[in-house]
């Protein structure tokens, strides 16, 4: 018999713990597809966030460190000046990464350091229950904004990509969708080219996913791509904004 | 390899030459003052040797570096003066939560809020009391002199990865200025450095991965971990402890400091002695642990009417020497706040004034 498809080996066996319907799973996948395309086995350090994704230290088969919130970019910064030749990693969220530690991720990104960050987006704080995220839409509603977000009460949503892709250090931004089929295989070409980039020198690169969270968007798993699909997808345009 | 040599140098310097004889590859640090001799002498003389330096956007993300780097296996250090310190708290406590050996250098500045940058000594609480979250100590040692810098530097990483934890300097900002004659040890030799199968550095797979974490989700799980970590804690406590004890055989008056301000009190006994009142000084050279029996055997001398606690704060570390004499002799307590260094003779006018002989 012949193996047509098997599951990468950059992930553990571990079940992962994500509700139906969220996409933090695809995200694994096409991060660690990406990382054992690359060869980055036996050479490489994850690091993972705070929040929904703080157990992606149990799935990464790879040595991991777990930050404290949104300093990820720091503490990935740490692990790659000391060994320069492994593939570093950093996997966050929108309130990790675009709230908490806005500071952190422009810094390493000013700074060009050769890591990849993953940008998981999905509009709203899952793990503490569904609170008003940085990049929750105009209108959208959440635990802190029960009857939407308004610009006039909570200000705008933070376009993470186009104001990365302003400085100079990073030599590739992308946005990409989890949304259909056709979505997660750019993506997965996104994720691919940011480790490909590290792989070669380039500098810091980053991917920011628009991703799903149907338990804290009170929505079905279908319902909730259709969400990523039309309105996500509206306010955070696909794209690649900086490639060097 | 760098011998030992014999060199005038400010405080600052000499902590940063120090470390990194001891072994400092990696130094993460953000400008405050008056510490920046420390990352100025590293972004220079750590490339000399094969270490990075980098100067982080915030205080936070410096100790954070910290933390990768220390849990990648390397030598890693970070400093700041008490404002950036408290920015650090996390980071301290995720470090401590994660058992990363690290050395964390304080130059206390006056505060509370933005203070001011003259000497101080307030922020004792913040050090050996925790700082941070959760249950944790760390080994804090408190150098009175730019030699007792040098010395207790060059061991700590071997401390802070014997019990691995983070090693605190609590110095303040007039050890970290003054100039004085050092002798600098050679340079230690990183390939004998004890190798750390726990560290992330790049090459586990499967069950050979190493997680740096301190999320214990399970409550048993987490219990057992704090239990773990006072298990780390009392052995230290039994075997770190550091103090020097002056004059104390036959006095009346045992004066207690600990930093620089025990330098001036030292020099306050003499004045004393030569009055002929015998004076006698304690000096906690480790802060955390606290030298408890050392204060005891004092304190149950038959000689000893009164402890005076002199310290750069309005009373921090006099509640531990209160706490340790339990109420077996009294504690007088004279301190000097806002970045006001009080002299020899001010510690000796109080104790004429004040104590009872």
């Amino acid at each position: 018999m012949t193996t047509v498809f098997e599951k990468t080996s950059f992930l553990t066996d571990a079940p992962f713990h994500y509700c139906p319907g969220c996409t933090h799973g695809i995200a694994h996948r096409i991060v660690a597809e990406s990382l054992e395309e690359i060869g980055a086995e036996g050479r490489c350090v994850g690091v993972a966030p705070v929040g929904c994704a703080v157990f992606a230290y149990n799935y990464f088969n790879c040595d991991m460190q777990e930050a404290a919130h949104g300093r990820a970019p720091a503490v990935a910064t740490g692990i790659k000046l000391v060994n320069p030749d492994n593939i570093v990693f950093a996997y966050q969220g929108d309130g990790d990464l675009a709230s908490i530690g806005m500071a952190e991720i422009v810094h390493a990104a000013t700074r060009g350091v050769n890591i990849t960050v993953i940008f998981i987006n999905n509009a709203i704080y899952g793990m503490t229950g569904g609170q008003m995220a940085p990049t929750t839409l105009l209108g959208q509603k959440s635990t802190t904004c029960p009857s939407g977000r308004s610009a006039q009460v909570n200000g705008y949503p933070v376009r993470m990509c186009e104001m990365l892709a302003t400085l100079d250090g990073p030599s590739y931004i992308a946005r990409c969708s989890l949304a259909d089929v056709k979505n997660v295989r750019q993506a997965k070409r996104a994720v691919l080219k940011a480790f490909q980039n590290q792989k070669e020198g380039k500098g810091f690169s980053f991917v920011e996913l628009l991703s799903t969270c149907p338990t804290n968007w009170h929505m079905s798993p279908v319902q909730a791509l259709e969400y990523v699909k039309n309105e996500m997808t509206a306010q955070y345009p696909l794209g690649v904004f900086k490639e060097i | 390899m760098t011998m030992e040599e014999r060199r005038l140098m400010k405080g600052n310097e000499a902590i940063a030459e120090a470390a990194i004889r001891g072994g400092c590859r990696f130094y993460a640090g953000y400008p405050i003052t008056p510490q920046n001799e420390i990352p100025e002498y590293m972004s220079w003389r750590l490339p000399q040797v094969g270490g990075r330096f980098i100067q982080a956007e915030s205080e936070i993300a410096a100790i954070n570096m910290v933390y990768g780097a220390a849990g990648a296996g390397a030598r890693a250090m970070t400093s700041s003066s008490s404002p950036g310190i408290s920015l650090k708290q996390e980071g301290i406590s995720y470090i401590c939560g994660a058992e990363l050996p690290c050395v964390i250098i304080n130059m206390v500045r006056s505060g509370p809020g933005l203070g001011g940058i003259q000497p101080a000594q307030s922020d004792y609480f913040q050090t050996v009391k925790g700082g941070g979250h959760g249950d944790y100590r760390m080994l804090v040692y408190s150098p009175c002199s730019v030699q007792e810098c040098v010395d207790l530097l060059y061991d700590a990483y071997d401390k802070a990865e014997k019990y691995r934890l983070p090693v605190m300097i609590l110095g303040d900002g007039m050890l970290g200025q003054i100039m004085e004659a050092v002798t600098l040890p050679v340079m230690k030799d990183p390939s004998t450095f004890p190798k750390k199968p726990w560290a992330t550095d790049g090459t586990g797979v499967g069950q050979g991965r190493r997680i740096i974490n301190s999320l214990y989700i399970v409550p048993d799980e987490l219990e057992a971990m704090n239990k773990k970590l006072q298990k780390i804690y009392d052995d230290m406590c039994a075997n770190e402890v550091m103090c020097e004890s002056y004059l104390t055989d036959d006095a009346e008056i045992v004066i207690t400091a600990y930093g620089t301000v025990a330098r001036i009190a030292k020099s306050a006994v003499d004045m004393l002695r030569e009055k002929g009142i015998r004076a006698g000084l304690l000096r906690p050279i480790t802060l955390y642990p606290f030298p408890k029996a050392e204060f005891q055997k004092v304190i149950g001398n038959d000689s000893v009417k009164e402890l005076v606690a002199t310290e750069l704060s309005m009373g921090q570390y006099v509640e531990d020497v209160r706490l340790v004499a339990g109420g077996k002799k009294p504690v007088k307590f004279y301190g000097r706040s806002g970045g006001n260094v009080m002299s020899p003779d001010d510690i000796a006018a109080f104790v004429e004034k004040e104590v009872q002989l």
